[in-house]
């Protein structure tokens, strides 16, 4: 340092991304006691991939891959993305998502800091639109042993339908489509547990303990996960308490599916997301009401994904059009 | 048929209309396209682009007659900008019109000086304050540094001093990544 | 009393090291052996030098008259001999030389003669001119020119003294306070009467008891109006701007006054000097500065202006072997010396000894993440990797347009930074590049004016001489076909050519006979040495061939060598 400050906080981008390793424990370990150790199994395969992409391109880049290793960012994305597939996805499902999230849409924008999108989320779009069957199997809670787990993970055989069932996303999209039917019948399935899939309520504790503790922290705001939650409920509350028999309870939709990881772990992405108080609000509501419109009428059962990357889309013009006043300028025209 | 036709026929009438009152109400007074090459230029009216002054090169530029490589005082930098504003390819100065240098102003020795008057008739902006048989000085806030005066003056009593950095015209630098260093 | 305090957006808390130096008083620094005063004290402007070498200085003499607007005086700050003025470094991060005055004292101190000024008897402005020509600027840093700073005296409705010093490790406004608090409010009284303000505030932090405490005695013999505020110590709430605020809750944007918002701000230091100045007639010419950090002996000295830094160094121990650089000002906003010979100004409120246990070397710089983190200690409200992304790729409109120049270098942002991108060099490097392009616009138009304008000129000129040539043509053909109608009628077609060579012809005529005539003017009663440079001057014109020749033909006048 040549020049003032000569004084530095001591932080870093790792101790940034580390804490954010640590606020998903609570998350894992709910995943680990109510669906299955082979979330691990996904992790550890995650986290591999991850390392080895970054270094492939940082060395094809001619950029330091020490330090970059060592920021952790990478492992940060390849466990966001193992915790948003399904369990028992195959592993090079997994691989081939890490490989978009790290090499795709990181390293061609131009690597950390730099990416438009939100890696994890592009690669969930990415791998359920490519292997739509495959993405959509979800096991709920004491379905399937470790050991059966583990098979299917390394490519067992994959008679898929008579293992699990759909989602209870999944099952209150086809079953209302259907018609004839409504949702407390759908939702009454004993597989589907008192909110969500049945044990996925526990994990979606685990990452709100994990969020509280980034708050805690001053890793996170709290503009993204009140406006994400916030935005999410009230839309289907509103529908909810029109249309009770059509529309899933505001709570439903809060615990199931990625709502909790979405709030506190991928909405809250500084590098992809909105960056001003106002523009956080906006993008993170945007991204909860859009998460509902495609949960209830779109093509796919889970809509978080699309609706980050839809407002990931968003967020030069959000964060143009929302900078704040500075100091001495709160009465200019803005 | 026929109504289709006309439709489209009033469509076009219409648009036309509304494209000419346009025209008229919005008309840009004067060249601005000449305007905005001048202001990139650097005013210095030193002729090296072939042009009796920077104007007359924002004109020739604008009618396509001149490259925008001819400019050494406004360097590859001025080069840049007028290849922005144009939408052209960034080429390197043409030699043939000169190099770029270090910002300089004149400067008459007054112990040489006759007072012949033949560089304040060169000076384009005037810079040059004095009398015939009277000793001469270069005004140097308002020389640019063309050098149009070193080629008249018959004793050969003009210099270019380059401008020393001073505190006020210090600039702090770029600060310099080099993310390689860390590897 | 309470108060209600405004606050302000971010800041930082770091370590304050503020008891290394507090706790031992001013002590007056001994008289160095060479003295290089620069003439450029205070911002932005360069005093006129007003004396030569060999020249005798008394203590307190001018030998700076002020320049410009911004132009405060200077002076000797002790009695000797002028024994040089010559351009040398001076402290600043670029280490460029400013033409500086060296004396050498005489070890006597001897007083130029001091008129008190009685700023309740004599006008406004002889006060102002008089704190001017005290050299009288603010003693915070930025060295602002005071008697600019009291502004037309109107609308001013609170006098803010700073007494925050925020900076970590800095004491010196400190140590005043608690040593000579009643001339500080002295000083300041005198400032709140000059600027017609109503109510005084002092805002100190709150991790300066002792200060307080000293302020608070002082202020009770007072009768009234007088506030000793404690504010929260939180870097930077002695920026001007933040302190105003804390205290006001007023918003000063970038490039106005606080005049302009009825509220005006000096520093404690200042206003010490201000009472000197009025009181005793004494200019600045010391100051108390703070040695800390990597020495022996860390403390406050009252140094005068123009001591080398390495001899005041020295007063608080020998440079221990780890100290790598000195710094002058805080470790926050102040910079690296380049070299310890540069001289103590008015602007130098302590210099840290630097070693990389103090201070360690930034990790290396990793990429922005966007975290937020600079945006939410931003004092400034600003958006501060916004701004890093603009300066970085020099697009300099547009970090304007998101208010870079609101950006008060205070270093927030660089310190919380996670990737430990240096953000305040960014912001530097790009308000120098806009500064130096606006100089260089600025330049280019008057070029253009000025080209223009000769252009007209010269085109003026050329249709005056036609029409005057068309006159003249005019008015001899009329003469000679008065003269002779027959003649003209005959050779109708030279006619039109004949006036105008003959008019040319003429000219000729009556140049030759004037140069002839022509004898040079106030040459008699000339000195033998003026007489010895015009024969020299004739004589290379003679050589170059450019006087008048024997014959008498006449000196080419006309350019030769018109480009």
């Amino acid at each position: 340092m040549i020049h003032s400050p000569y004084l530095r906080k001591p932080v870093s981008v790792r101790q940034v991304m580390f804490t954010v390793l640590v606020a998903l424990l609570p998350g894992i370990a709910a995943y680990v006691w109510q669906i299955g150790a082979g979330i691990l199994v996904n992790l550890a395969i995650a986290t591999v991939v991850a390392l080895a992409a970054e270094a492939f391109v940082l060395r094809l880049r001619r950029r330091p891959v020490g330090l970059a290793l060592g920021d952790l960012s990478a492992v940060v994305t390849a466990w966001l993305v193992a915790l948003c597939f399904p369990l028992i996805v195959p592993w090079w499902v997994t691989a081939l998502g890490v490989l978009t999230a790290i090499v795709a849409v990181k390293h061609l924008y131009g690597g950390l800091g730099q990416n438009p999108f939100n890696p994890a989320m592009a690669a969930y779009c990415a791998m359920i639109v490519a292997y739509p069957a495959l993405m959509s199997q979800w096991p709920s809670a004491g379905q399937l042993d470790f050991s059966t787990q583990l098979a299917l993970i390394l490519g067992g055989s994959r008679d898929v339908d008579a293992i699990t069932g759909a989602t209870a996303l999944d099952a209150l999209r086809t079953g209302l489509r259907g018609g004839g039917t409504d949702v407390a019948t759908l939702l009454g399935q004993e597989a589907f547990g008192a909110l969500g899939g049945r044990g996925f309520e526990w994990v979606a504790l685990g990452y709100l303990i994990g969020g509280l503790y980034l708050l805690a922290r001053g890793v996170i705001t709290w503009h993204m996960p009140v406006a994400f939650t916030a935005a999410l409920a009230g839309i289907a509350a509103l529908f909810w308490a029109v249309h009770p028999e059509q529309f899933a309870s505001p709570l439903f939709h809060l615990a199931s599916g990625g709502a909790m990881l979405a709030a506190f772990f991928i909405v809250t992405d500084p590098v992809s997301g909105a960056t001003t108080p106002r523009g956080k609000l906006i993008f993170a509501a945007g991204a909860g009401i859009l998460a509902w419109l495609i949960r209830n009428f779109g093509a796919y059962p889970e809509g978080v994904a699309f609706a980050v990357l839809l407002m990931n889309l968003c967020v030069p013009l959000i964060d143009m059009k929302t900078q704040p006043k500075v100091f001495g300028h709160r009465g200019d025209r803005s | 048929m026929l109504s289709a036709l006309l439709i489209m026929a009033s469509i076009a009438v219409a648009l036309g209309a509304v494209l000419g009152y346009a025209a008229i109400r919005f008309k840009v007074e004067g060249d601005p396209l000449v305007e905005k090459i001048d202001a990139i230029l650097p005013q210095t009216q030193c002729g090296q682009c072939g042009y009796p002054g920077c104007k007359p090169y924002a004109q020739a530029i604008a009618n396509g007659e001149a490259d925008i490589n001819q400019c050494p005082p406004g360097g590859e930098e001025g080069i840049r900008k007028l290849a922005d504003l144009l939408g052209r390819e960034f080429k390197p100065l043409s030699e043939e019109h000169g190099v770029e240098k270090p910002k300089s102003v004149a400067f008459i020795d007054e112990q040489r000086c006759i007072g012949c008057t033949l560089c304040i008739q060169a000076c384009p902006v005037d810079a040059i304050v004095g009398a015939a048989k009277q000793m001469h000085t270069v005004v140097a806030p308002l020389c640019t540094g063309c050098e149009l005066c070193i080629a008249p003056c018959p004793v050969d009593c003009i210099t270019m001093e380059a401008l020393p950095e001073t505190v006020e015209t210090w600039k702090w630098k770029y600060p310099v990544v080099d993310i390689r260093r860390a590897a | 009393m309470t108060m209600r305090l405004s606050g302000f957006h971010g800041g930082i808390e770091p370590d304050a090291h503020k008891h290394e130096s507090s706790g031992a008083p001013i002590v007056p620094a001994p008289l160095p052996a060479r003295l290089v005063v620069p003439l450029r004290q205070s911002a932005r402007a360069v005093a006129e030098c007003l004396v030569a070498p060999g020249q005798q200085v008394l203590k307190g003499e001018r030998i700076g008259a002020p320049e410009g607007v911004l132009g405060t005086a200077v002076h000797a700050p002790t009695s000797g001999t002028v024994i040089e003025v010559a351009e040398y470094p001076m402290p600043h991060p670029s280490g460029l030389s400013t033409l500086s005055v060296v004396i050498e004292p005489d070890g006597e101190e001897r007083w130029t003669a001091l008129h008190p000024f009685d700023w309740r008897a004599r006008p406004r402005n002889e006060a102002l001119a008089h704190l001017r020509d005290c050299g009288i600027v603010g003693l915070g840093g930025a060295t602002f020119p005071s008697h600019v700073k009291l502004g037309t005296g109107t609308g001013i409705e609170v006098l803010i003294l700073n007494g925050a010093e925020c900076e970590p490790w800095i004491t010196c406004d400190d140590r005043l306070m608690r040593e000579r608090a009643a001339d500080i409010l002295a000083g300041a009284q005198i400032l709140r009467e000059l600027i017609g303000a109503g109510r005084l505030v002092v805002g100190i932090e709150d991790n300066k008891p002792e200060a307080i405490e000293a302020m608070h005695a002082a202020a009770a013999g007072l009768d009234g109006g007088v506030a000793v505020v404690p504010v929260p110590a939180r870097y930077p709430a002695g920026g001007e701007k933040q302190l105003i605020r804390t205290l006001t809750g007023i918003e000063i944007p970038y490039g106005r006054l606080g005049g302009e918002f009825g509220v005006q701000c000096f520093n404690v230091a200042t206003a010490h000097a201000v009472y000197r100045a009025m009181a005793f007639g004494e200019p600045m010419v010391s100051r108390v500065v703070t040695l800390t950090g990597n020495v022996d002996r860390p403390g406050n000295v009252e140094a005068l202006i123009g001591t080398p830094i390495e001899d005041l160094l020295a007063l608080a121990g020998p440079r221990r072997a780890d100290t790598d650089r000195v710094l002058m000002g805080g470790p926050m906003m102040g910079f690296a010396l380049p070299s310890l010979t540069v001289p103590v100004l008015k602007a130098t409120n302590c210099l840290i000894a630097a070693s990389p246990r103090l201070f360690p070397p930034a990790p290396p710089e990793q990429a922005c993440i966007r975290c937020g983190a600079c945006a939410r200690a931003c004092p400034a409200e600003l958006q501060p990797f916004e701004l890093y992304w603009f300066a970085r790729s020099k697009n300099f409109g547009k970090a304007q347009e998101y208010h870079l120049f609101d950006c008060i270098e205070c270093g927030c942002c660089a310190y919380v930074c996670p990737a430990h991108i240096p953000l305040v060099d960014y912001y530097r490097f790009a308000k120098s590049e806009i500064w130096a392009r606006e100089r260089d616009k600025s330049a280019a138009d008057q070029a253009r004016e000025r080209f223009e304008f000769r252009n007209w000129r010269q085109e003026r000129e050329k249709e005056e001489k036609a029409a005057k040539l068309a006159a003249k043509a005019a008015e001899t053909r009329a003469r000679l076909a008065a003269e002779g109608g027959e003649a003209v009628a005959a050779d109708a077609p030279p006619a039109a050519e004949d006036p105008k060579k003959a008019l040319i012809a003429a000219a000729l005529a009556r140049a030759k006979a004037q140069q002839a005539a022509a004898a040079p003017k106030n040459t008699e009663g000339l000195s033998a040495g003026t007489q010895a440079e015009i024969d020299e001057i004739e004589r290379r014109r003679r050589a170059l061939g450019l006087a008048e020749t024997a014959d008498g033909t006449a000196a080419p006048d006309t350019p030769a060598r018109d480009a």
